[in-house]
């Protein structure tokens, strides 16, 4: 079953003449354990389908459900909560707060959902360990590298009890081995049972997801199939099928 | 791929068989390029013809037949590990071809067109991806083939991804001139 569903969404700003159509019909399903990519030039509406899915911004029509719950039904206190509890958000610029540790930035959001300060604090320690940053628990955002500091902000998304990832451009600002790390982490939370959603328009990053859904002027224009074995790479001569 | 030069690179490291030399050529490349033994025999017959490799056992045929690098074999080997293979000329890339002549033809949506190659791209790149998953398997040789793969296939998708904005602002703004005779002359002088 879907954890994230998006059913004929579409996004528009401005009035008549000045409207503009950011995304158009938009139906898209992700279900736990599941890592989908959406792939799109600059301007093709994947960071307002990503906030419309994390529920940060209402679209103009059709319905998006977050485990079965329709968000449009939800009052602005149960959306406050189910963005706290449920879902994690990864930027390209990482969003730490600069006067708070790692620990604190990843422990952050459960204090702020009512966790003591020190159950809080052990949560963040296991998510960073998770992600090798224990030893870095006590740095600043400044005195951390800046893959370091995207790992501490992928902590902070899968602290918890978080079902929905969602990241916009995770790695834009790492170079590749960093970028490898980002994705790595993403897909072994996905393992462990978290729906993800990266949108990004770097081909190398969106072939980590199961399914590749294509972007374009706010459309969804296509998606790959789900590919077969690896061992068929090693197949003499793979062709393309032909669709 | 030379598999020529990867023999007397595999050689380099000390006298070895036939049989080893395709153990080794498989191991170093990721086991991506699997090498057949005749080829190996062929390859090795011609190095020894050439100078560039020597058997203790000459009149000896088969796996059991070792040979050793040679000073001249040394020295190709160094030439070639520091000659950068010819990169000048473009191509004649057939995907290049395909989406140029997608323009001459009424009723293509280049766009479209473009997407299709771009699909089956991501898709070759996610099966390259599948195999970087578990780390466990992924030793250095591995990880230098996939990755290599990997950047190769995701400079085809952004040359698409280029091409399409390209079209699109086009479609916008239509150029007075084509760009095209000025490109020609350039690769003229070059050659």
């Amino acid at each position: 079953m879907s954890f994230l569903e998006l059913r004929q969404v579409s996004k528009s700003y401005g009035e008549e003449a000045t409207e503009v159509h950011a995304l158009c019909d938009i139906d898209l399903s992700v279900a736990l354990g599941s890592l989908v990519a959406v792939m799109g030039p600059s301007g093709s509406g994947k960071s307002t389908l990503l906030t419309i899915a994390g529920s940060l911004e209402e679209p103009t029509s059709g319905e998006v459900l977050i485990d079965g719950a329709p968000l449009q039904a939800m009052s602005r206190n149960d959306k406050a909560r189910l963005r706290r509890r449920t879902i994690g958000y990864v930027f390209q610029d990482f969003n730490l707060l600069a006067g708070l540790t790692a620990v604190e930035n990843v422990s952050l959001p459960l204090e702020l959902d009512g966790l003591s300060a020190r159950k809080a604090n052990t949560a963040g320690m296991t998510a960073l360990e998770k992600l090798g940053l224990a030893d870095r628990a006590t740095h600043y955002p400044d005195e951390l590298s800046g893959g370091e500091r995207q790992r501490v902000a992928i902590a902070r998304a899968i602290v918890g009890e978080r079902h929905l990832l969602l990241a916009d451009e995770p790695s834009g600002a790492l170079d590749s081995t960093n970028s490898e790390a980002v994705m790595r982490m993403i897909l072994s939370a996905c393992k462990e049972g978290i729906a993800a959603v990266v949108v990004t328009h770097d081909a190398q990053l969106a072939s980590w997801a199961d399914r590749v859904v294509f972007l374009r002027d706010g459309r969804v224009v296509d998606q790959t199939v789900p590919p077969p074995s690896p061992e068929s790479l090693l197949e003499p001569s793979p062709q393309p099928s032909k669709r | 791929m030379s598999v020529r030069h990867a023999l007397l690179a595999l050689l380099s490291e000390g006298p070895k068989y036939g049989l080893q030399l395709r153990q080794e050529f498989e191991s170093v490349t990721g086991e991506i390029w699997p090498l057949n033994i005749g080829q190996v025999y062929t390859t090795l017959q011609r190095l020894e013809r050439d100078g560039l490799i020597e058997s203790d056992q000459p009149e000896q045929e088969g796996p059991q037949k070792g040979f050793r690098i040679t000073e001249s074999g040394s020295e190709e080997l160094s030439a070639w590990l520091s000659t950068p293979p010819d990169m000048t000329s473009p191509p004649r890339d057939e995907l290049v071809i395909k989406v140029l002549s997608a323009l001459r033809v009424p009723g293509v949506n280049v766009h479209d067109l473009i997407q299709i190659h771009r699909r089956y791209l991501v898709e070759l790149m996610q099966q390259w991806t599948h195999l970087k998953e578990d780390e466990a398997d992924f030793d250095l040789q591995f990880a230098l083939v996939v990755d290599a793969e990997l950047f190769r296939l995701d400079a085809v998708v952004r040359w698409l991804d280029t091409a399409d904005g390209r079209f699109k602002r086009a479609a916008l703004e239509p150029p007075a001139q084509p760009a095209m005779p000025r490109l020609a002359r350039r690769l003229v002088v070059r050659r």
